[in-house]
Order: structure tokens, then sequence, then C-alpha cells
């Protein structure tokens, strides 16, 4: 019994590995090729699997001829505009929906629901029709500018809301807060996992988005990561280490991010899903 | 007399005043709390989905130059496109390979984290990892793998003494290609959802089991799948229109003049290319619309099967 528990475990462990190496392979195939010269990407015969030396040239070739210091600006800049946003109106529009009565509520709640239940490109043309008619093309605001509000967070902060015990708000009105203090000082700091949650999910959703900045932003110099690869990716076309490169460039900053804070961004991602 | 009642009527009129303040107070402060969200819906979401219904009955000249009324026009010629029932026939074919596939294993290896497996924490943080880069960098990476001159995959298969396979250029395999990157970069997502309501199970309904002497696989089938189903419903449901959504591997993967493009070319792709390469946003909203309408079918007959499967404790 103790034996055949051994064997599976081991059975178990191989079928993980090769899983995980499969999950890896892909990325370790893109650092080696980021640093090969043309003719070993190209060569067959032998077949090369690592470089001879590395080419960290590729690496300088791809910066001075992309501003990837302006992409990573532009990106991160994107991406901290619309969490801010997403958790700051989210939180406020759900603890009152959580825990204030007012005319209208279950309307304007149901308006939020049904944002969730649309698919999003159905809003992609209207949007842009507006960027484009204030005049915004090629900034950092048309960027965020969907992102300003999020019916998702609302809805996912909402049910973090709902989840605290009604008493605390109970004392801290009687201890003289008004509804904002008692919002922004008691329940707020509650519901930090809740913020991390959607902090998190926002940051990843908004850096992966390829078609809202490829359409918003066309100069290259107002490109994210992931709409000045898809350029790059048809100029250099047979330049395999070069292409390489660049999306090496583009991967590694939300890769150490995840590296350093992976518990928050499984844990985030387990709950934001869980609670819906 | 007179100043009595006036003092009785003053009296309640001050409560009555005082509670509708307060009521009221609280009112401001909701309409105040939802008011940034509320109309940034409106602005964003709600005016917009009116917008391109509207857009759907016109024909848009190219820079501004104007829109026709074509009333049911685009509509009609949807029918009537060869494409468009491609990237139909395209975007249900890919979410029947992708979902299925990334579900069942990915509650596999959930089963398998949740025991008291070593390490069990570093393989889930690496299935996650394809989750966070971005999908043109991947994809990238990906066309080079499947290059079939000096792709790695095709390399391998030489070696194992397989021919070739065109990977991206082969209209018969573009599709399974696409669907294979789909599965590699969700699996690690649905598997972290999963794993949490795998977690929710109480561990004595196994004990319990165990005690009666069931085998593992009969475990699975009749405690685990049963109360992981609301979970399971949720990543169904969510990995569906993830996957009726398609438009990233596609775009960077398939360009318009391939000849895969046909039998890979998506609806939101088409949506795409339809309302910005040729600025045709009329074509591309009644596409949308289409979209819309697969979706909410999607949506009801699954509400609808729920209840057939789904266990809520």
């Amino acid at each position: 019994m103790e034996r055949k528990r051994k064997i599976i475990t081991f059975i178990l462990h191989i079928v993980l590995i090769i899983g995980a190496f499969v999950m890896v392979l892909p990325f370790l195939w893109m650092v080696l090729t980021a640093l090969k010269t043309v003719s070993e990407s190209t060569s067959m015969n032998p077949f090369v699997f690592f470089p001879k030396t590395m080419q960290w040239e590729n690496f300088k070739i791809v910066i001075e001829q992309n501003d990837f210091i302006q992409l990573y600006f532009n990106t991160f800049a994107m991406m901290a505009l619309r969490v801010f946003c997403a958790v700051l109106f989210s939180a406020m529009a759900a603890y009152a929906f959580a825990r204030l009565e007012f005319p209208g509520k279950n309307f304007l709640f149901g308006l939020v629901l049904f944002q969730m239940m649309v698919p999003a490109q159905i809003f992609v043309v209207p949007q842009y029709l507006m960027v484009d008619k204030m005049g915004f093309r090629n900034t950092v605001f048309a960027l965020v500018f969907p992102g300003l509000v999020s019916a998702f967070g609302t809805f996912l902060m909402r049910q973090f809301f709902m989840g605290l015990p009604k008493e605390l708000e109970e004392s801290a009105r009687l201890d003289g807060c008004n509804i904002w203090q008692t919002f922004w000082k008691v329940m707020l700091p509650l519901t930090r996992s809740g913020l991390v949650a959607l902090g998190i999910f926002t940051a990843l959703f908004s850096f992966k988005d390829l078609m809202w900045p490829l359409i918003v932003n066309s100069n290259s110099d107002a490109a994210t990561l992931s709409s000045a690869l898809a350029k790059i990716s048809s100029a250099y076309s047979v330049n395999y280490p070069q292409l390489m490169a660049a999306a090496v460039l583009a991967v590694w900053p939300m890769m150490l991010i995840y590296m350093v804070f992976q518990k928050q961004f499984i844990e985030g991602i387990a709950t934001s899903g869980g609670k819906l | 007399m007179r100043r009595d009642y006036r003092r009785i009527f003053g009296k309640e009129w001050n409560t009555v005043k005082k509670v509708s303040k307060k009521t009221r107070n609280e009112w401001y402060w909701g309409w105040f709390m939802v008011a940034p969200t509320i109309l940034g819906l409106i602005v964003l979401n709600i005016i917009p989905i009116f917008q391109t219904l509207y857009l759907s009955f016109f024909k848009s000249g190219a820079f501004g130059k104007g829109n026709i009324f074509v009333g049911l026009d685009n509509y009609k010629r949807m029918l009537s496109d060869g494409q468009v029932w491609h990237a139909v026939k395209n975007t249900i074919e890919y979410t029947c390979m992708v979902v299925p596939v990334t579900i069942v294993i990915a509650l596999l290896m959930a089963v398998a984290l949740n025991g008291k497996l070593k390490g069990k924490g570093i393989y889930r943080t690496i299935y996650f990892v394809p989750m966070v880069a971005a999908p043109a960098a991947v994809t990238m990476v990906w066309k080079w793998l499947y290059n079939s001159q000096y792709g790695l995959i095709n390399h391998v298969l030489n070696k194992l003494g397989m021919d070739s396979v065109n990977w991206i250029d082969d209209p018969r395999v573009a599709l399974i290609s696409i669907s294979i990157i789909g599965i590699w970069s969700t699996i690690g997502y649905s598997m972290v959802l999963l794993l949490a309501g795998l977690q929710e199970i109480p561990r004595d309904y196994y004990e319990a089991s165990d005690i009666d002497g069931a085998s593992k696989v009969k475990q699975f089938f009749s405690i685990t799948v049963p109360l992981v189903s609301p979970t399971l419903f949720f990543v169904l449901v969510t990995s569906i229109i993830t996957a009726m959504q398609v438009f990233d591997v596609i775009y960077m993967m398939i360009d318009v003049t391939s000849p895969s493009y046909d039998s890979t070319v998506s609806l939101v792709y088409l949506f795409y290319n339809n309302s910005f390469k040729y600025s045709d946003k009329g074509y591309g909203s009644a596409i949308v619309m289409l979209l819309l309408m697969i979706i909410m079918v999607i949506t009801v007959i699954q509400t609808k099967l729920q209840k057939k499967w789904v266990n809520y404790m």
C-alpha cells in the first residue's frame, strides 16, 4: 500500500514536471534566441540550442530602434491610472450599493450587472469615436479612457463590503463618524484583500490588452508594450533574435512583479473569480 | 387650543423633518458615491451599446465623409458574406477545442495539487506564468517555435522521424496551432480558480469515503466533481465567453494575406478589420451585434443546463 502510494506520487511528479516544462519552454526559447546571432538562430545542421557567445547587442539594437523607455512609461502610466480609477470609484460605488439606501439603487446596480454581461467589443467603436472627437488620440488619457470606471470592480467590491459585519458601521456612526468617514476610515481598510485583488486584476488585464492601444494610439511613441510588439513583429519579420529580444523586453517587468508578489497574484485572481 | 395643536404639530413636523433629513443625507451620500461609476458607465458603456446598434444601420464613408442610412443592408450583407460564416465557424471551433481541453487538464492538475504533494506551490506558480505574459509577446514566441523551416517544434518532430508540419500557413492546421496557444495560456488561470473551489470541500467527505473503501477515481466523480461544480460552472461560462472573443493570438499570428486567414479569422478579428482596417464601422458594428447575439444565446443555454448538473450547497 505504502509502496503503491510512493509510485503514484512519483508518476504524478513526472507528469507535473513535464507540464511545468511545457509552460516554461517558450520563455526559455525566447531568452535563448534573443541571445543568438541570426545565423545561429536559423542554423539547422547543427541545430543550435545555446548561443556560443551571448549577443547582448540584440537588446541594444532593439532598444535603440524602438523607444522602450517611452513604451514602459506609457504602459505603466496606463496601468497605474486604470488601477487608481478602478479601485477608488469601484470602492465608493460598491459601498453605497452594499450598505446605503437611496432611490434608484436597484436600477443603477442593474446597469452595473448589464455592463458585465455584454462583450466589450461592442463599446470599442463609439469609445474610439469619442476619443477621436475630443482630440485625445495618441495620449495616455486615451489608453486609460475605457478603464475610468469598472463594473466588474464595483461588483467585486460590493461582495467584499457585504461580507463585513453591520455592527462595525453602527458603532462607527455612534462614535460620530459621518457616512464618508465610516466608509473611508472604518470599512475601506477592512476590504484590503479585495482592493489588492481588484488592483492586480486591473493591472494584469490592462497590461495584456492589445486591441484598444492598437486602435487609439497609432503613433509609435504613444504605443504600449503590447501594441508596439505588434508593429515590431511585422517590421523585423526575419530577424528572430531581435524579435525575441523585443518580446523579452516586453515580458520581463510583469514577470518580475509576478515573481515578487506571486502569492498576492494567485490569491487575487482566485478571490476575484471566487467572489463572482 | 390652537397653540397646543401648533406645538404638537410643530413637534411632529420637526421629528418628521429630522428623520427625513437623516435619510435624505444618506440618499445624497449614496448618489454621490455611485455618481462617478454610474456616469462613467453611461458614457462609456450604455450609450455606446445604442450607438453601435445605430451605426450598424449605416454604411460609413471613409474619413468621416458622412454615414449613409442603409437600413438592414449590413445584416443582409452579413448573411451572404462567406467571411462572416467562416468567422462564426472558426470562433465556435476554437471555443470547442480550447474550453474542454483547458478545463479537463486544469481540473486534473488542480486535484493533483490539492493534496499533500511536495512542491505544489512551485508547480502552481509555474503553471500560472503564461497568464502574466502579454499575448502579443507570447504569440511571437510561439510563431517562432512553429516556424516551418527553423522552428524548434519541427526540428524535434524531424528528430523523432516525423515530417515537418506547416503549423501556420497550412489552413487545415493553423486553427489547431492557435488553439494550442490558447490552451497553454489559460490552463493556469482555470487551475487557480478550480483550486480555490476545491479547497472549500470539507476533508471529512474524503475521509468518510476512504473508510467506505471508495477508490480515488470514484471519489473524483462522486465527491470532487459535484462539490466543485459551482466553480466549474463559473470557469466554464467565463472561459466560453473569453474564447468567443479571441483576437490577440490570431491577430499576431495570421495576417490578412495569409493563406490561413479564411480558416482562422475570428468574429472579433473580422470586426477589427472591418471597423479599423477598412474603416467600415457600420459593417463592423453589425458583426459585433452578431457576436452579442451568439454569446447571449450560449449564455441562456448554459443557465438552462446549469440546473441539470450544478450543485449549490
